[in-house]
């Protein structure tokens, strides 16, 4: 699986694109666990961008949670935006909307974990 | 409120708009009892998974189509022996009738031990030895096939707290999963592929769906119990026509359960790669014919 990555400030944006399932969730995994071996307390807040994500099964949110759980261990931040309608319901389904916070903009989540992430954001889409 | 202005003027058009048009949470209750489940395929003798306290309505049910006084075969088919599986024993009516057999299957060395234990005091008064019905234990190897009261049976390690077997049954090319207290893990390869030969084709699977995806990630993770979106993936993945949720968490009441099953239907929409995946959602008194 294709996973792009942006920094706005101090937050990295990962955006994984197409099905998150058995066969796709390894670049996904990779990515966390690379976000989790760093993270820490005040460091870089991590915002998973679902735009181009439009299906995830129980295994990709399995991968999900384990690097939430380490995150929050490790006192760091993860976030989920964008959720498109089907991967909301999944989602909702799952109550993986219990525990994550979901916002409905890239934009929106940078907002919430870090002002310097969002003035970053908007400066570089001109806003 | 629901049924004004729907012309309900007969009982039979109540009873058709309260079985066709009302939510099933309002007008049933998907009830409490812990598992039993009976495959009936037309014969003399009984087959029966588990012995929580469903048992003791299935009792009743015997003595009020068959009387007191005919001696029957029962044979009794055990996931395991926590609790909620085994309680109804004491009440099982049958157990009492001389003349009546019962013969206990399972892959644990402790289920006689198990049954013993419960009908001593102080937890009741009825010592497993008055019981007057001739009762058998009988050790089944997982993995192997055994041709039981017409079934041809397989039962299958699972993974829960004191290990629990899943029994696979097939008859005349129908095919019936029985899958209770078991964490699923669809992470492990091995896993996978174990569990969807063993549900393979299934005309009907009962499965363990007690908690949601997160809990079973999460808080509830190693506490030996699936969830309706694991039990929709692995049902798919088997190529299995009927899903059961089962062993439903009793802390939810009927609008929950209602809800989750509905969520499952639509995950089960959502997820589909093939043919449609029928999903029920278990009562007590449920009956499917296959």
């Amino acid at each position: 699986m294709r996973v792009s990555q942006e920094r706005y400030g101090d937050a990295l944006v990962l955006t994984p694109v197409g099905r998150i399932d058995n066969s796709t969730t390894d670049g996904l995994r990779s990515d966390l666990n690379t976000y989790v071996a760093t993270c820490r307390k005040g460091g870089d807040r991590l915002v998973l961008d679902f735009s181009k994500v439009d299906y995830i099964s129980s295994v990709g949110l399995r991968v999900l949670m384990l690097a939430a759980k380490k995150i929050r261990e490790q006192e760091g931040m993860i976030v989920v935006a964008a959720l498109q309608p089907v991967v909301r319901e999944i989602f909702e389904i799952s109550r993986f909307n219990l525990v994550f916070q979901c916002f409905g903009t890239v934009r929106e989540a940078l907002g919430k974990v870090s002002a310097a992430a969002l003035e970053a954001y908007d400066s570089a889409h001109g806003a | 409120m629901s049924a004004s202005g729907k012309g309900l003027d007969t009982q039979e058009k109540a009873r058709a708009w309260v079985d066709t048009e009302l939510d099933f949470a309002v007008s049933h209750t998907f009830g409490g009892n812990s598992a039993c489940v009976q495959l009936d395929a037309g014969d003399e003798e009984y087959v029966l998974c588990d012995l929580g306290s469903g048992v003791r309505a299935f009792g009743n049910h015997v003595f009020s189509r068959d009387g007191p006084s005919k001696k029957s075969t029962f044979h009794v088919f055990l996931s395991h022996v926590h609790w909620d599986h085994i309680m109804g024993f004491p009440f099982f009516g049958p157990a009492y009738v001389p003349g009546n057999k019962i013969r206990i299957y399972g892959c644990h060395s402790n289920i006689e031990q198990a049954l013993r234990r419960q009908q001593d005091p102080p937890s009741f008064p009825v010592p497993f030895d008055t019981l007057a019905a001739s009762i058998e234990f009988i050790t089944l190897q997982p993995g192997r096939s055994y041709d039981i009261a017409g079934w041809s049976v397989t039962a299958r390690l699972q993974n829960h707290s004191g290990d629990s077997y899943g029994y696979r049954f097939v008859r005349d090319s129908r095919i019936i999963v029985y899958s209770t207290d078991s964490e699923h893990r669809l992470d492990i390869p091995d896993e996978v592929e174990g569990a969807a030969a063993f549900f393979a084709d299934a005309d009907l699977v009962v499965f363990d769906a007690m908690y949601s995806l997160a809990e079973a990630v999460s808080v509830k993770e190693d506490w030996g119990h699936s969830s309706n979106v694991v039990a929709v993936e692995l049902c798919q993945l088997a190529n299995a026509k009927h899903l059961v949720l089962f062993h439903h968490e009793p802390a939810n009441n009927d609008e929950r359960i209602a809800e989750i099953w509905r969520e499952t239907l639509r995950y089960e929409e959502i997820s589909r790669t093939g043919e449609p995946l029928r999903v029920s959602a278990a009562y007590d008194g449920m009956e499917i014919e296959l």
